[in-house]
């Protein structure tokens, strides 16, 4: 890992929300921790991936980094100024600096503008003092960047494909000149074909333009693919965060493990001789989650003690960082798993 | 677009066929006649009167006839105004329910829209729930009561209006338009909250949030437009509606529209009155609804109506 300057600093970052239980006559609650005591950095120019499943957390995670939900505590560094508790106005004009990219493409383009008018919207509130012309080549130059044809800037949403629309999104995003873009599920929503064109466009673009992305996906192979660092995350927690490398060939979280082992090895004879210890049971409601480790409930190595207290984010000495109490005999254990059969636990590219 | 606009209008002429032979022989079905009354005429006078108005020939050949004068846009004299003609009593009366219901409709307009959308801003807060309530409240209200309360208040009580009458002049018009854009306002009022909220909840406005548009241009560019498509929708039917006048509200403020002849003309068997209003209210609803389905592509690219654009 180089020692570049962070641009983005989270710091126990908590987003909770309301959940009204009660009934008409009998005011109730429950508080669901959506995000939990979440701290981590971005570099400048690289790519974090954050995986986890359905409801862990993650899309909260990219909403609160844009002010789209008001965490309840912690801070959100950007370059040093903390971005929590200051005015709207205030975070509307770091969407100059900080935006984002969703995972549903067509449906978070305005099915009333053209795509000439949808990436120049952004220019004309954060460069009031471009020209008409200005713009104009701006936005072709943009279109053109992501792949698009600049002859199709009058064209609508409804006439594009999905992939093409999610570069659209992207045009969106990168017109303004971003330093940190947050890919929400960027792909999910497409083909797994167009995936690998939006994934690559993506990644050419980060090189091209030294941005910072943090990209969000529940598919391992595509954070593996676009990554540097990729951070883990369950039930709103953080479970691991590492070099990309090391969290696929030597992950540190029975989580990242399973979730490892769970992608499909596309060789289907090793793919049957492979041992699976996939996950049992369902994520637990986070209404009421388990105390002290959240993963306990499913974990395969979980022990009286995992019960007691959370486990810390503890920093390893390459860098690494995992919660896990446990993390040192699992380490040991699974290397010597490792050796004595080569073909397990192996994830092929 | 103007292929399908003529198109269109092509497609009026067999709807208004339809609906002019169905009103035709619906009002001839109805029991009694226009010239009925407590005394029976002497069968004399009746033959002659039939005669005249040509109530004597077979239904059908008076159908025939009746087609060919409306081909040449005579409706035919009434039958219970003498010396009248249908399209005399029209002509005087419309204008004046048009003016009443025009402005009734614009200031609907523009207080129901702003408000729906201010309210859809302040959502399950304070300010919602009171607009909303009264707005319930403006639906509710028949205008009955409510022509004869503002009456008492404003012109009574204060003396600031005048009670009735007709003429153009703000003082005189202030009462009508109100007691009719009331129940209206309240109408798109809450339309447009409930679509408002709608299109804040869409995928784009959370775009434009995080893009970092204003929450200005966010409702003006991005939210106005999606949001007012069903206040247009109901505004088709009732624009034709409230631009023919309402019985109620020309009768109470006594002026002199066209509202009463849809009442007044059934309950005298006025048949070639009843057809006239009927007819005009029909061309006012297609040429409406006609209407809606442009602005309908005006504010939604994704709507296309021909064919070769697809």
């Amino acid at each position: 890992m180089t020692a570049r300057a962070p641009v983005l600093q989270v710091r126990d970052l908590a987003v909770h929300f309301r959940v009204d239980t009660g009934s008409l006559f009998r005011r109730d609650y429950h508080i669901v921790r959506a995000v939990d005591n979440v701290t981590f950095d971005v570099h400048s120019a690289e790519t974090l991936g954050v995986v986890g499943e359905s409801g862990c957390g993650k899309s909260t995670l990219a909403r609160a980094i844009l002010g789209l939900v008001r965490p309840q505590g912690g801070s959100i560094l950007w370059q040093g100024e903390d971005l929590v508790g200051i005015s709207e106005e205030a975070l509307r004009l770091k969407r100059r600096e900080i935006q984002l990219i969703f995972q549903d493409p067509s449906g978070s383009l305005d099915p009333r503008m053209t795509v000439g008018e949808i990436v120049a919207e952004p220019l004309k509130v954060f460069y009031p003092s471009m020209s008409r012309l200005q713009i104009r080549e701006r936005v072709a130059g943009m279109m053109q960047m992501v792949g698009l044809s600049p002859d199709q800037i009058n064209r609508y949403p409804h006439e594009f494909s999905g992939g093409q629309c999610q570069r659209i999104g992207i045009a969106r995003a990168l017109v303004v000149n971003p330093r940190l873009v947050v890919c929400d599920e960027p792909v999910s929503a497409l083909d797994v074909s167009i995936q690998a064109q939006i994934v690559n466009l993506l990644k050419d673009l980060q090189k091209k333009l030294r941005l910072s992305l943090i990209f969000i996906a529940h598919d391992l192979s595509v954070v593996r693919h676009v990554s540097d660092r990729v951070l883990v995350m369950y039930l709103g927690r953080i479970m691991e965060v590492a070099d990309r490398d090391s969290v696929y060939y030597q992950a540190r979280h029975p989580y990242t493990r399973a979730l490892i082992e769970s992608v499909p090895i596309p060789d289907p004879v090793k793919e049957r001789q492979r041992a699976r210890r996939s996950l049992e049971g369902d994520i637990p409601s986070p209404l009421n989650p388990p105390s002290g480790c959240v993963f306990r409930t499913r974990c395969p190595y979980a022990i009286d003690a995992c019960a007691d207290r959370v486990p810390p984010l503890e920093t390893l000495d390459d860098g690494s960082q995992v919660a896990c109490i446990r993390h040192e005999e699992l380490a040991e254990k699974w290397t010597r798993e490792a050796e004595s059969d080569p073909t397990n636990n192996q994830v092929s590219s | 677009m103007l292929s399908y606009s003529l198109k269109r209008l092509a497609s009026a002429i067999p709807t208004l066929f339809l609906l002019i032979t169905f009103a035709f022989f619906m009002i001839r079905i109805a029991p009694g006649g226009p010239f009925d009354s407590e005394r029976a005429l002497p069968p004399e006078i009746e033959a002659n009167l039939a005669a005249k108005y040509h109530l004597d020939e077979p239904l059908v050949v008076q159908y025939g006839r009746y087609l060919w004068n409306i081909a040449r846009l005579d409706f035919g004299p009434s039958f219970h105004y003498l010396d009248w003609s249908v399209n005399d009593l029209i002509l005087q009366g419309a204008p004046v329910s048009f003016t009443l219901g025009l402005l009734a409709l614009l200031l609907a307009l523009a207080i129901g829209i702003p408000i729906g959308a201010w309210a859809a801003f302040r959502q399950n807060r304070a300010a919602d729930y009171s607009v909303m309530s009264l707005a319930m409240v403006g639906i509710s209200i028949p205008n009955f009561v409510m022509a004869p309360l503002l009456i008492l208040l404003f012109a009574i009580t204060l003396g600031w209006l005048p009670a009735g009458g007709w003429e153009f002049s703000p003082s005189r018009m202030v009462l009508p338009v109100v007691t009719l854009a009331l129940p209206m306002i309240a109408y798109i009022a809450r339309i447009t909250r409930g679509s408002m909220i709608e299109v804040l909840h869409a995928s784009f406005i959370r775009t434009a949030r995080a893009k970092g548009m204003p929450e200005r241009s966010i409702l003006f560019n991005h939210a106005l437009k999606p949001a007012l498509l069903p206040v247009i929708s109901y505004l088709g039917p009732a624009a034709a509606a409230i631009l023919t006048g309402s019985v109620v509200v020309e009768r109470i403020f006594t002026i002199p529209g066209i509202g009463s002849y849809f009442v007044q003309g059934a309950l005298n068997r006025d048949y070639t009155l009843v057809m006239g209003v009927v007819i005009l209210y029909g061309m006012l609803i297609i040429l409406f609804n006609f209407l809606v389905d442009l602005i309908y592509a005006w504010l939604d690219p994704r709507i296309r109506y021909d064919e070769q654009e697809a």
